[in-house]
């Protein structure tokens, strides 16, 4: 249950608002972290503690990219191939990664390490091309500079 | 005074950290506004300045703030720190660089419309840069700048940083707010502005980084001082973000219309020319995807938003992404089509199945299927989107389409005749 074992932290999320529903983005994140995406349960226990509807957080889950309504893998590899960096390597770079992994973007690999994404510009187009692991930003990705963060992330505990 | 009013950090190390801050002459502006300046006197400071949004739109800041009502209560500022067009990079550098001088003009815009409260709502991928403006807001907090009765003035203020989860739309200012309180990102019907029907319908200033980022030095030196910078109707000055076929791109601060895009891309201490030798700039795009495409034959226009707009786009957020004679134009149009329909909210009709159809008409051509009366059908679709949707998503979504095929139809053509010639599949 997130509400004893975060107690304090979901007290202090609720603290910073004068309306309880602008906790549901937060609490949601939160969800994540615990269950590593946003569970039925997770959803529910947010519905909860916000007085929103499970209905209206399932929509929010639903709309935005950085929240899951499924299992992802446990590292994240999203790398920007919109128009920015596609025009400094970006969709060579996810062909790269695609054979690297041995799936297509949007998948999981089959030992449930790696998740694979395409994702739209996230800032960082002056250091073309690049990618977030885990939502931390790599940049200048080479397809030798990917192959080492596969390799660093494979092993065992990573 | 040093040669950056914004980025700072450059010639300054650990600017960041408070004590190099203060040190630098930071929070004196705030010390100026708190206990010499009344509330009406720093909204007219920078009204006077001339101070345009740095997000885009270049409303001036000063107007906005004077529009909010002086006799409703609560009310909030929201800091727009959810940068997410493609190009654009400049509000994150603010951030991670010089983030307390965007912390003291958020406080400088909450006592001038006598907030009680600031929200900075920081795009959900810059979670890095999130953690470093929440310690540098605890640092604020520890300093007795921001809190209850500061200075011992009287006036109490709480900051907080509230983290998106992905979405385009949310940089438009009521889908922000909405998100701010929980919601799908979707815009609201305006009027009401957020001046008088803002966040959680109370009156509200939704400003950007890099705007409030100017806020310090203009009450510290005055407008007078301000207006020495760039032109007279777009004062000050401004990051301008390079990306592209460029040798070192980069932010680059510089005043407004005193340098044009050949400055930019090839001066010296800007972008140093294109990435390979020998090429040539094919076009421009100068506030990411959603202004219109300009052809080389605009590279002597200076950077301001009234010479921009003339030349038949706009400066917005001044993201310029150069595109050399190797692009494709319309694989570069089918990317920013795909942007916009994969970040068109569902709202409002013509938007979310208008930018789906450009984008299967896109697809298709750059697929080598591409039929005859495609460059028509793309107009035509667009032609139904523009000036119909809530927000302006639906507007920009046109601009890379239109522009494209205003500049170089040709090459829309060159892909329909080779579509016709030898179609997709079949061995020529």
């Amino acid at each position: 249950m997130l509400r004893e074992k975060y107690e304090q932290e979901i007290e202090a999320i609720l603290a910073r608002y004068p309306v309880k529903r602008s906790a549901v983005l937060p609490l949601l994140y939160l969800v994540q972290r615990e269950y590593g995406y946003c569970t039925e349960e997770g959803i529910r226990e947010v519905a909860e503690i916000t007085g929103v509807s499970p209905t209206e957080v399932r929509e929010v889950v639903g709309f935005y990219t950085l929240f899951y309504d499924h299992p992802i893998g446990r590292h994240l590899l999203q790398i920007c191939d919109d128009l920015p960096c596609a025009l400094r390597g970006a969709d060579e770079l996810v062909a790269h990664a695609a054979r690297r992994l041995g799936i297509r973007p949007g998948e999981t690999t089959p030992d449930g390490r790696f998740t694979l994404e395409t994702v739209m510009c996230i800032g960082a187009c002056h250091r073309a091309p690049a990618m977030q692991v885990d939502l931390e930003f790599v940049e200048h990705v080479t397809p030798e500079v990917f192959d080492r963060i596969v390799e660093d992330l494979s092993r065992d505990g990573a | 005074m040093g040669r950056y009013i914004l980025l700072r950090h450059r010639e300054i190390a650990d600017l960041h950290r408070l004590e190099v801050y203060v040190r630098h002459g930071g929070y004196e502006a705030w010390r100026k506004a708190l206990t010499t300046m009344t509330p009406d006197q720093v909204i007219e400071e920078v009204k006077a300045s001339g101070l345009r949004g740095r997000g885009g739109a270049g409303f001036p800041t000063g107007m906005k703030w004077s529009f909010v009502p002086k006799d409703v209560f609560p009310k909030y500022v929201v800091v727009n720190a959810d940068e997410s067009e493609p190009g654009t990079f400049k509000d994150r550098e603010i951030m991670e660089g010089n983030p307390h001088q965007l912390i003291e003009g958020a406080l400088l815009a909450a006592y001038a419309i006598q907030a009680e409260r600031v929200y900075i709502y920081v795009r959900g991928e810059y979670r890095s840069v999130a953690r470093r403006l929440e310690a540098a807001i605890a640092e604020a907090y520890a300093a007795g700048f921001i809190g209850r009765n500061v200075l011992g003035t009287g006036y109490s203020v709480e900051m907080a940083v509230h983290l998106g989860a992905g979405a385009y739309i949310c940089g438009e200012e009521t889908a922000l707010l909405e998100s701010l309180e929980g919601k799908i990102g979707h815009p609201r019907v305006r009027p009401p502005f957020p001046a008088t029907y803002g966040l959680y319908g109370k009156p509200t200033v939704v400003n950007n980084v890099e705007t409030l980022a100017n806020v310090p030095p203009i009450i510290l030196h005055g407008a007078a001082w301000y207006r020495t910078m760039g032109t007279e109707k777009s004062p000050g000055p401004k990051i301008f973000c390079l990306s592209g076929r460029v040798r070192r791109p980069g932010n680059y601060e510089a005043e407004l219309g005193k340098i044009t895009f050949r400055d930019l891309i090839f001066g010296e201490e800007y972008g140093q020319g294109l990435l390979e030798e020998g090429r040539a700039v094919k076009a421009i795009l100068p506030a990411g995807a959603s202004a219109p495409m300009l052809p080389a034959s605009a590279l002597d226009t200076p950077l301001d938003y009234e010479s921009v707009q003339a030349a038949g786009s706009m400066l917005g957020s001044a993201s310029i992404i150069v595109l050399d004679d190797t692009v494709d134009i319309v694989w570069a149009a089918y990317k920013m089509v795909r942007f916009f329909q994969h970040e068109s909210c569902g709202k409002c009709t013509p938007c979310r199945e208008g930018t789906y159809w450009l984008r299967r008409v896109y697809e298709r051509i750059v697929a080598g299927r591409g039929r005859p009366k495609d460059p028509e059908l793309l107009e035509s679709i667009a032609r139904q989107m523009a000036g119909k949707t809530l927000c302006p998503l639906g507007d920009f979504a046109t601009s890379p389409v239109l522009s494209s095929l205003k500049h170089f139809r040709r090459e829309y053509e060159d892909y329909l005749r080779r579509a016709v010639e030898t179609p997709a599949g079949v061995p020529a």
